[in-house]
């Protein structure tokens, strides 16, 4: 099962319709509760994360009886310092994000926390892809 | 705790989804991070907050929060409540302060998240 959604820039008012629409197929498809919310709060940070700080990009997802797969793939400007993006509290986010309940620095951290497996990989001036997976075993 | 019985406590008035009368409310945790909101477990859990906007609605709907209390005499524009419908969650908008409203429902029996 493949699932796409494209991420616009700073579009706050669509923020979380992927991970509702995600929410609503892991529902459907009867997959443990606590797997559910792991998993749609790890979609939902990096969906923030992307609208907040990247020029726009896709989500893919890919579900099939033991795991999500999810790719965040965005086109820029990337993480100048990835150690320090997975810092709590480190954030390099606006004014506007902040006043939007986010920004604090929690969402790399919080993705690590929810994901069985997290790949981030960045380059300046290209962008980042951010890989997560789920099990639901 | 009901959620009606919440909204009495804080003078509130319900609005957004219809209140459960079977939802038992045990606990609250109070933050206008919605970060922060992400990562805790918030079964049972009431959010206090004085953001109000759609992420508010999106990131209870990602915690599986299903009561948000709304402090400070915040007004949700028609696309929250129109989102706070569709996602089945409860807002009780109170003119009081986050702290009074904390202080009223810890005093009342509701435990914090932690």
């Amino acid at each position: 099962m493949h699932y796409t959604f494209e991420i616009e820039r700073g579009n706050f008012t669509d923020a979380g319709q992927a991970s509702s629409s995600v929410k609503r197929t892991l529902k459907h498809l009867g997959v443990a509760p606590a797997n559910i919310k792991r998993t749609v709060v790890a979609l939902f940070e990096a969906e923030i994360n992307a609208i907040a700080h990247a020029y726009g990009g896709t989500i893919d997802v890919d579900i099939d009886d033991e795991k999500i797969v999810m790719v965040v793939a965005d086109t820029g400007p990337g993480i100048p310092n990835l150690d320090l993006a997975m810092q709590e509290g480190w954030s390099t986010a606006s004014p506007e994000v902040r006043e939007m309940g986010y920004g604090a620095g929690m969402g790399l951290p919080n993705i690590k926390k929810n994901t069985d497996d997290l790949k981030i990989e960045s380059t300046v001036g290209v962008g980042t892809t951010v890989t997560m997976t789920v099990f639901f075993a | 705790m009901t959620i009606k019985e919440i909204a009495r406590l804080v003078e509130g008035e319900i609005v957004g989804a219809p209140a459960d009368d079977t939802y038992d409310v045990e606990k609250a945790f109070a933050s206008d991070l919605m970060s922060d909101v992400l990562r805790f477990s918030m079964d049972e859990t009431v959010l206090i907050t004085g953001l109000c906007n759609n992420q508010t609605m999106r990131t209870s709907e990602m915690a599986d929060l299903r009561v948000v209390v709304i402090g400070r005499d915040k007004q949700p524009d028609e696309d929250m409540l129109e989102l706070a419908q569709d996602l089945d969650i409860t807002m009780i908008k109170s003119k009081f302060s986050i702290f009074k409203i904390s202080g009223i429902l810890y005093e009342a029996g509701i435990k914090p998240l932690y």
